[in-house]
């Protein structure tokens, strides 16, 4: 590797050629100001488009500025980042970026947490000298994701995600000039689009123009309703990233807490996500071992391979553009909707409650559960069976605002009989997860052998399409990973060409998987919180007693009490559905 | 072939065609068939000839006989007296505006004295849907000459020896693009032909390409041949369907002799062209965002490095370069890049086309020598100044250059000098401006344009150029202070500094020019609220001279407003309440009695 020697602020460093002005600066611990650029290091995301032109620095020898996230260091390049050439440069440019901004930072959702509120702080900005004509749109309310593009700065981070990673192509820059925008082609509204509700752009906003959709105030009503059970589950991911929104490090597993914490909020009943997933196995693990031996059996007409169904941005995807392959995926519900099914059938039961007196809420770091829990399919006489679904982030928020100390809290466990969960079902919340929990449960159900080995290695990772197979003594299962929709169109592609050679592919839609959900405290650009959030996933699974789904009491407890068996009758009524063809909605006429 | 023993050559640019030049062509090719003349008289349609102010233009050879402002009806008395009788038709010859002296001869006109044709060579004098005339011209004879006798590396090196400087705005060595672009390998290459032409008024390239569309195909072919690349794509506007129309005759034609396809010319070498159409965006003349464009994606500059050169079109190695320049390419091979590099300065070789507007005299399309001064250009090419006013700055560069003033009036013209004098070569625009123009409104004009043309991609250049405006706004209404100069100041250089593309980058010229050379405009706007050159309506009043008003109602009778009061042969006079500040008062006025304060 060529090496070259440069000077930035009076100070040589030596670089790796081609790497760029930003990246040499932070070896010397210089933090060159950006609202545009964004590197998710192994997650392969790397967007510099140069647009907001906040990290100029001066080069000697050069007329203008140059952009220090996309110019490429020299060898004996003179670099200065805070000249005062540079510094009234910069500092104009933000003046110019908030003089076309609203200026509602104490009442916007993302105070406290924006890019752009940090660096007019940074910049020491008082006044703003240039003020005139702002930009503004009609706002969009979609059923997961609030579009106030009056404050787009137009970083376009949003873009790269939803094209180069998610290949979904909704967002994309509109109109020119001082119009220019990102919005779907025409200006039209999220509903009326392609997109999948994954909420990646949202998750990579750098100011309030992308949010997700708000329920707390309606959960503060519900939970001050005498007449209503309100039944809450959380999600795996939440436990490894809600601590971020209250100082801890990324990746503290803070579940007793969440659990303390949401009991003091009001809940009647405390209950774990978790357990569905363990649920989730036992039906898409029957139903992948079913597909498994007709296969085997010589069955020609039989799907391979199976992918998994959990995730509702993926769900979203292959709906619309996937349509003709939607027999492919597993029918099983998502652990959500699962965990819905069963709460207002099963648990409404026991508590004696009727349907329409209780309110199931969902944390998740996701924003598509926002938009799974309106689909039609999972209502009963329009009644749903999760009444809707607060991102990790809106959780912290009440916490925040009903006065409770979160680190204080003490350690408390969830209710049973639906908090009760396995390791298994904790690592769903990170890519590889589920296809170990299924694999888990599907080795001994169907070698009906004990595993010697419970964590499957070759199954985790950040790769964004990994590959490995699992020895069903004998038996070779072949599994495919992806994580990102662009990813997932690869493998989806290679089935439609005949070329894949997998028996099961596990799909999430984020980067990382849940972990790095759209509706999670926001990472700034830094992956390695990613990361930390999986690797405590992996630790809590490592501390739970049971770690197969299929060992879990209250679940073998649910098939003896109520369902039966996998894949029965009423399991199928409760825990399966069925996909749509939405490349059929004619998106331009409704 | 027939021997013609005259030639009646009717520009077909789209200027003239606009005043009917089309109508006057058949009107001319039937009055000599009807006279029987059709063997002698050869009636032709040509390419723009410059002139545009006196549209539409006949020539006849051999005499050189230059008609203007013809019209359909004139036919057959041109026939009648000047083909039959041979006599010229006087009414319709060129007056010289200085000694309103009829010139018959174009060679004698002030307009083309000092004007070398290299670019425009073709145009005004072949018929551009005829590849036979082309030929005729020594068409494709460098092609010939490159594809034979050279080496790619040896014509690249003559390009570079002839010192050619791309004529789209950014004055690249041409010669330099090429070598570069022919080292890097790639699998399929391109040579792209930038005619995304938007600088507002000004219109070279289109009438390269109306004029003498083979000229390009040639230039093409050449330089695919030069780097290796099989492919030439054209981007044109398409608001220019005249181009369009005879780029795609000229491609046919092309294609049927032989000049592209495979093989060209026995030489194994294959190389065809193909067009691609812009949808008008300003910005799209960048060739990253043109690339971009044809791509099918959002018309946007991407930062430089990697260059087209690199990685261009669909990835691969592309060289783009501007319509004229490539109008230049055979003449080089031709002629020899000696004789190119000996027209011009010392770092600008060659001449430059130019769009010659505003006000002045001869309006219209000029081909000078690099190193003529703005004087030269001005007063003996243009004509002067209209209506006897007085000059008082240039605008050279488009939105991209800056206003000179009468100091600099004497610089040579080139790259690097109006570069030092703050203003741009750019792709050729000249607009010429009078005592009667403001030039905070200039500016405030330009940047209205920027504001527009922005992709919107980086911040400087999307808000900044529109808080240019809206402070030049301010200072036109009179509403503005000091610190909004400061301010104005302060935007420029910042927008100038920051901006991601050439656009923004060059945008604030058109301000800080006139910051620098007409200071006090600016400062008469913001201490006294006064437009010196009344052009700003907020800032005057239409009054009345009481002592010049006979009261001949001629000023209330043309009021679209009715703000004018007063009785048959009493003193007038203006409710400034109700004005507009059209003007038309003073316009109608014939004793001078009204003005603008």
């Amino acid at each position: 590797m060529e090496m070259i020697k440069l000077n930035i602020d009076n100070r040589t460093v030596e670089v790796e050629k081609g790497t760029t002005i930003y990246h040499a600066a932070k070896k010397l611990d210089i933090g060159i100001p950006t609202l545009c650029y964004m590197n998710l290091g192994d997650l392969k995301i790397e967007h510099k488009p140069g647009g907001c032109r906040v990290c100029v620095v001066e080069v000697e020898g050069r007329r203008n500025l140059a952009p220090a996230c996309a110019t490429e260091c020299m060898d004996g390049m003179q670099v200065q980042t805070h000249s005062i050439r540079v510094l009234n440069a910069r500092k104009t440019v933000l003046e110019l970026i908030l003089s076309d901004h609203p200026f509602d930072c104490l009442i916007c959702a993302k105070s406290g947490n924006c890019d752009l509120q940090d660096m007019a702080i940074k910049m020491g900005v008082r006044s703003i000298p240039y003020q005139g004509e702002k930009s503004t749109y009609k706002p969009d309310f979609s059923p997961a994701i609030i579009r106030d593009m009056d404050k787009c700065i137009m970083c376009r981070r949003c873009e790269t995600m939803c094209n180069d990673f998610q290949t979904v192509g909704v967002l994309s820059g509109v109109n020119r000039g001082f119009e220019a925008v990102v919005a779907p082609a025409f200006e039209r509204d999220l509903d009326h689009s392609e997109c999948t509700y994954c909420g990646q752009c949202v998750a990579v906003c750098p100011t309030g123009a992308l949010t997700e959709v708000d329920h707390t105030t309606q959960l503060i009503r519900d939970l001050a309703d005498p007449t209503k059970k309100v039944v809450v589950q959380t999600a795996p991911a939440v436990r490894a990233a809600l601590g971020e929104a209250f100082g801890l490090e990324p990746g503290t597993l803070v579940t007793g807490k969440m659990v303390a914490a949401l009991r003091r909020l009001g809940f009647d009943y405390v209950f774990d996500t978790d357990f569905a997933a363990d649920l989730t196995i036992m039906e898409e693990g029957t139903e992948l071992l079913g597909r498994l031996t007709r296969f085997l059996e010589g069955d020609k007409e039989v799907k391979l391979p199976m992918l998994t169904s959990c995730c509702p941005g993926w769900v979203n995807f292959f709906e619309y553009h996937f349509p003709d392959m939607r027999d492919i995926p597993s029918t099983a519900r998502s652990p959500q909707q699962m965990f819905g099914a069963i709460a207002k059938t099963y648990f409404a039961e026991k508590i004696e409650t009727k349907r329409q007196d209780m309110i199931v809420v969902s944390v998740m770091p996701c924003v598509a559960k926002k938009y799974e829990c309106t689909r039609e399919e999972f209502k009963v006489d329009g009644n749903p069976d999760v009444d809707y679904s607060i991102s990790t982030r809106e959780l912290a928020m009440l916490i925040k605002r009903s006065n409770i100390d979160f680190n204080r809290l003490p350690e408390e466990e969830f209710d049973s009989p639906m908090g009760e969960s396995t390791g298994a079902a904790v690592i769903f919340g990170t890519t590889g997860g589920v296809i170990e929990a299924a694999v888990r449960s599907a080795y001994e159900i169907h070698t009906g052998k004990q595993l010697e080995k419970i964590d499957f290695e070759q199954l985790r990772g950040i790769e964004g399409i990994r590959s490995a197979s699992v020895d069903f003594d004998g038996l070779e299962i072949k599994i495919g990973i992806a994580h990102g929709l662009g990813h997932a169109r690869k493998l989806l592609d290679d089935i439609k060409a005949g070329k894949s050679e997998y028996h099961a592919i596990e799909i999430m839609a984020c980067p990382g998987g849940c972990v790095g959900g759209g509706g999670q405290p926001l990472h700034h650009g830094n992956p390695d919180i990613i990361k930390a959030r999986q690797k405590a996933i992996y630790r809590e699974d490592m501390n739970k007693p049971i770690r197969k789904s299929h060992e879990n009491p209250s679940i073998i407890k649910l098939y003896e009490e109520f369902l039966g068996e996998p894949m029965s009758e009423k399991a199928h009524q409760l825990l399966h559905t069925h996909y749509f063809d939405k490349k059929q909605k004619d998106v331009l006429l409704d | 072939m027939a021997k013609f023993k005259m030639h009646m050559l009717v520009c077909g640019g789209t200027g003239c065609r606009a005043s009917a030049s089309d109508v006057l062509y058949e009107n001319l090719k039937k009055e000599v068939q009807e006279q029987g003349l059709q063997d002698d008289v050869q009636v032709v349609t040509t390419g723009c000839f410059g002139f545009c102010e006196k549209g539409p233009i006949v020539k006849v050879i051999p005499d050189n006989t230059f008609y203007v402002s013809v019209e359909p009806k004139d036919a057959q008395e041109i026939v009648a007296e000047h083909a039959i009788k041979g006599r010229r038709v006087e009414r319709l010859l060129y007056v010289d505006p200085t000694n309103k002296k009829q010139i018959p001869d174009s060679k004698g006109m002030g307009f083309y004295k000092k004007q070398i044709r290299i670019a425009l060579r073709n145009c005004g004098l072949i018929d551009p849907e005829n590849i036979d005339e082309y030929l005729a011209a020594d068409g494709y004879e460098a092609m010939g000459k490159v594809l034979s006798e050279m080496t790619p590396e040896e014509a690249i090196q003559e390009m570079i020896d002839s010192g050619l400087r791309g004529r789209g705005g950014g004055g690249f060595p041409t010669g330099i693009k090429w070598q570069i672009a022919s080292k890097v390998a790639g699998e399929q290459k391109y040579v792209v032909c930038n005619a995304d032409e938007g600088d507002p008024g000004a219109f070279m390239d289109r009438s390269i390409l109306e004029g003498d569309p083979h000229t390009v195909l040639e230039a093409m072919v050449i330089n695919g041949y030069c780097i290796g690349a099989t492919k030439g794509l054209i981007y044109i506007r398409a608001e220019y369907p005249l181009a369009i129309n005879r780029l795609k005759i000229a491609i046919d034609q092309a294609r049927e002799y032989g000049l592209l396809g495979t093989d060209i010319l026995g030489s194994g070498f294959d190389f065809d062209v193909e067009i691609r159409y812009g949808a008008g965006a300003f910005v799209c003349g960048e060739e990253t965002a043109l690339i971009h464009s044809m791509e099918g994606e959002r018309g946007e500059p991407t930062f430089k490095p990697p260059f087209p050169a690199q990685s261009g079109y669909k990835g691969m190695p592309t060289n783009v370069n501007n319509v004229e320049t490539f109008a230049n390419v055979p003449v080089i091979y031709n002629k020899g890049a000696k004789w190119f590099a000996s027209i011009g300065t010392e770092k600008s070789k060659g001449t430059k086309v130019f769009a010659l507007a505003g006000k002045i005299n001869n309006v219209g399309l000029i081909e000078v020598p690099m190193g003529i001064t703005l004087r030269e250009v001005i007063f003996e090419i243009g004509g002067g100044i209209k209506d006897g006013r007085k000059f008082k700055a240039v605008q050279t560069g488009g939105p991209s250059g800056g206003c000179l003033t009468d100091k600099h009036l004497d610089t040579p013209i080139d790259f690097d000098n109006l570069l030092a004098a703050g203003s741009m070569m750019g792709s050729g625009g000249m607009i010429v401006m009078d005592e009667d123009d403001c030039m905070v409104a200039v500016a405030k004009f330009y940047l209205d344009f920027t504001v527009e043309e922005s992709c919107g991609k980086c911040s400087p250049c999307r808000i900044g150029n529109k808080r240019l405006y809206e402070l030049l706004d301010k200072i036109t209404k009179g509403q503005a202070d000091k610190e909004d100069l400061d301010n104005l100041r302060n935007l420029s250089g910042v927008i100038r500094d920051t901006s991601l593309c050439g656009l923004g980058q060059t945008s604030p010229n058109p301000v800080l020019s006139t910051m620098d050379n007409f200071m006090e405009e600016y400062l008469a706007h913001v201490d006294d609220h006064r437009c010196l050159a009344g052009v700003c309506k907020d800032l005057i009043r239409y009054e009345i001279i009481p002592e010049n008003c006979v009261g001949c109602t001629a000023c209330a009778r043309n009021c679209p407003v009715n703000c004018i009061a007063g009785e048959r042969k009493q003193l007038h006079t203006i409710d400034q309440s109700l004005c507009i500040k059209c003007g038309a008062c003073l316009e109608k006025c014939k004793f001078n009695a009204v003005e603008i304060v």
